[in-house]
């Protein structure tokens, strides 16, 4: 069954100047039609301006199609009456931990959006409890979050989304500004809730190495989807990928210029396990 | 000797309920030219750090030395250290407000008065240096992309003419491109002009691929300062550190672990294809070359 459907969506950025009239069209989005399954765990990579954020406000209904249709779970966004289950549905989490947590304490900050959905006060505790244990951060549920490092802050704004109990969640370039464990300690909590709680997640980066677990990679380039595929088949493709401001793990790259010396390697080497692997089998 | 740090201490809020050691006895110098990378878990001082170089915080104790002489003397004059060091902070496009591109870079020479002309000149060095072409000049600044965005932020602190270039995350939410293009600008800098860079990144890749010397920050500390190559070479300390090593130096030291002779200090994709490659070479193992 398909958690997102998007058909021929297009979304254009129309300038206006003081009178209202249009002074110029930016077409983010250019004719995309792509789908996502239950408990999968998309990865989206594209340079800045590809148009992947723009995809994923259109998936948590804060823009709407200029053209075309998607649909979350079943709900086509363009419904009014479907926004709130949509925005329950998928949840969102942003690049800068600071921005996103509101409380004093961790643990209300997680309460808080369960609390708007008008939740009782039990239930309100019980999610709280088990989404600070499913992001490993339960410890720390009476601490301020100011006293929390950048990978434990953004844990805290995942388990305040997962409280929501949404089936599916789009990660919008979450680890551009933590520390190499800050950023392992996010990539490795998102796959567990994959795994785990079977949460459909779209993981949207710049960290090529984050994306070697996703089960498919989708590669935006000036608004169209320009590959799709395993990592394995995407990182096979590094003069590609280069061509779209994009990279490959140190690894892949690596692999990819032995190749090119004579030594021979298979295509699309993912880790330093997989690299040594290989080359000791040449 | 261009900086120095003399025992220097900062403790936020002192003899408060929220008294913060955010670094501890801090020693070390910097020479003029050097490419330094700064790095660090988040919280463990490296921000609280730079903002002392360029006078924006006042250390609680300890003494800090810019060519030679001591800012925190009476009648140092601050404005001028902040002319010749150069504090380039997190997400600088943030900070852009002028109605054009060269206006904006324009802002700080103006504050330094100095004759229209100059400024002007000033200005369009500054630009060029950040591979700024002619066509964006009079463009908006928000009318740019986020890379184009940065560099301009970039030349606006160019512009002053620094001896030192301070840079916090300056690539932060760029894609691999934007990343290499703005690093590859800055490397050209230093080659060509020899002003020091002072490089903060969480991109340990980064830092393998410019810097010459690593100063590596853990909880207010300073612990380590040495070659890139020789820090990396301790990266089971890095990882208690929750820093890391490039993925070429793992794949060499498991290379190591395996029995073959390869360096284990190699940091970057070149050199490491350089070894392997000679490597195969040697064992005359299955290769073409």
């Amino acid at each position: 069954m398909d958690m997102i459907k998007v058909e021929d969506l297009s979304f254009e950025y129309i300038r206006r100047d003081e009178n209202g009239d249009v002074e110029s069209i930016n077409k983010a989005i250019d004719n995309i039609s792509l789908s996502v399954q239950k408990g999968e765990f998309i990865a989206i990579l594209g340079a800045n301006g590809s148009g992947k954020s723009t995809l994923a406000k259109h998936i948590n209904a804060i823009l709407y199609p200029t053209e075309g249709s998607i649909w979350v779970n079943g709900l086509n966004t363009k419904e009014e009456e479907n926004v709130w289950e949509i925005r329950q549905t998928a949840g969102m989490v942003f690049q800068n931990p600071d921005n996103q947590i509101i409380a004093t304490v961790v643990e209300e900050d997680v309460g808080f959006g369960p609390e708007n959905m008008g939740i009782e006060t039990e239930e309100i505790w019980k999610r709280v409890e088990e989404s600070l244990k499913a992001v490993g951060m339960l410890e720390f549920r009476n601490l301020s979050p100011n006293k929390l490092s950048g990978g434990q802050k953004q844990r805290v704004a995942i388990a305040g989304i997962m409280a929501m109990k949404p089936e599916c969640i789009v990660l919008d370039e979450p680890t551009a500004m933590l520390d190499p464990n800050g950023r392992k300690e996010v990539i490795s909590t998102v796959r567990a809730l994959n795994k785990k709680e079977k949460v459909t997640v779209l993981l949207i980066t710049h960290h090529m190495d984050e994306v070697t677990y996703a089960d498919k990679v989708i590669v935006m380039n000036r608004g169209k989807v320009v590959m799709q595929g395993t990592p394995r088949e995407i990182f096979s493709h590094v003069d590609e990928l280069k061509s779209f401001r994009l990279d490959v793990p140190q690894v892949t790259e690596l692999a990819h210029e032995l190749k090119k010396s004579g030594i021979n390697l298979p295509m699309g080497i993912l880790t330093v396990e997989e690299f040594i692997q290989s080359l000791t089998n040449v | 000797m261009q900086i120095i740090f003399d025992h220097i201490n900062y403790v936020y809020n002192p003899g408060t309920a929220f008294e913060r050691h955010a670094i501890k006895d801090i020693n070390f110098t910097i020479n003029k030219g050097e490419f330094i990378g700064l790095i660090g878990h988040t919280g463990s001082g490296k921000s609280t750090l730079i903002q002392h170089m360029n006078g924006l915080v006042k250390a609680t104790s300890g003494h800090i030395y810019f060519n030679g002489e001591d800012i925190y003397e009476p009648k140092y004059s601050m404005k001028k250290l902040r002319s010749k060091v150069g504090l380039v902070f997190q997400y600088p496009e943030h900070q852009l407000f002028e109605t054009t591109v060269f206006k904006d870079v324009m802002f700080g020479p103006t504050n330094l008065g100095l004759e229209k002309l100059v400024i002007e000149m000033r200005t369009y060095e500054a630009l060029k240096m950040v591979g700024i072409g002619d066509d964006l000049l009079d463009a908006s600044p928000f009318e740019l992309s986020g890379g184009q965005k940065r560099r301009v932020a970039i030349a606006g602190v160019l512009a002053m003419k620094p001896e030192v270039l301070i840079l916090d995350e300056p690539t932060a939410g760029l894609d691999p491109k934007g990343r290499d293009d703005i690093l590859d600008q800055i490397a050209l800098l230093h080659k060509e002009s020899g002003i020091t860079i002072i490089l903060v990144t969480h991109s340990m890749e980064d830092v393998a691929k410019y810097a010459d010397r690593l100063l590596v920050m853990n909880q207010g500390e300073l612990v380590m300062s040495h070659t890139t190559k020789e820090v990396f070479s301790r990266y089971k300390e890095l990882e208690d550190m929750q820093l890391a090593a490039p993925q070429v130096t793992y794949v060499m030291n498991a290379l190591k672990e395996k029995g073959y002779a390869v360096p284990t200090d190699v940091t970057t994709i070149g050199e490491a294809q350089q070894e392997i490659v000679r490597l195969f070479g040697l064992t005359g193992k299955e290769s073409t070359l």
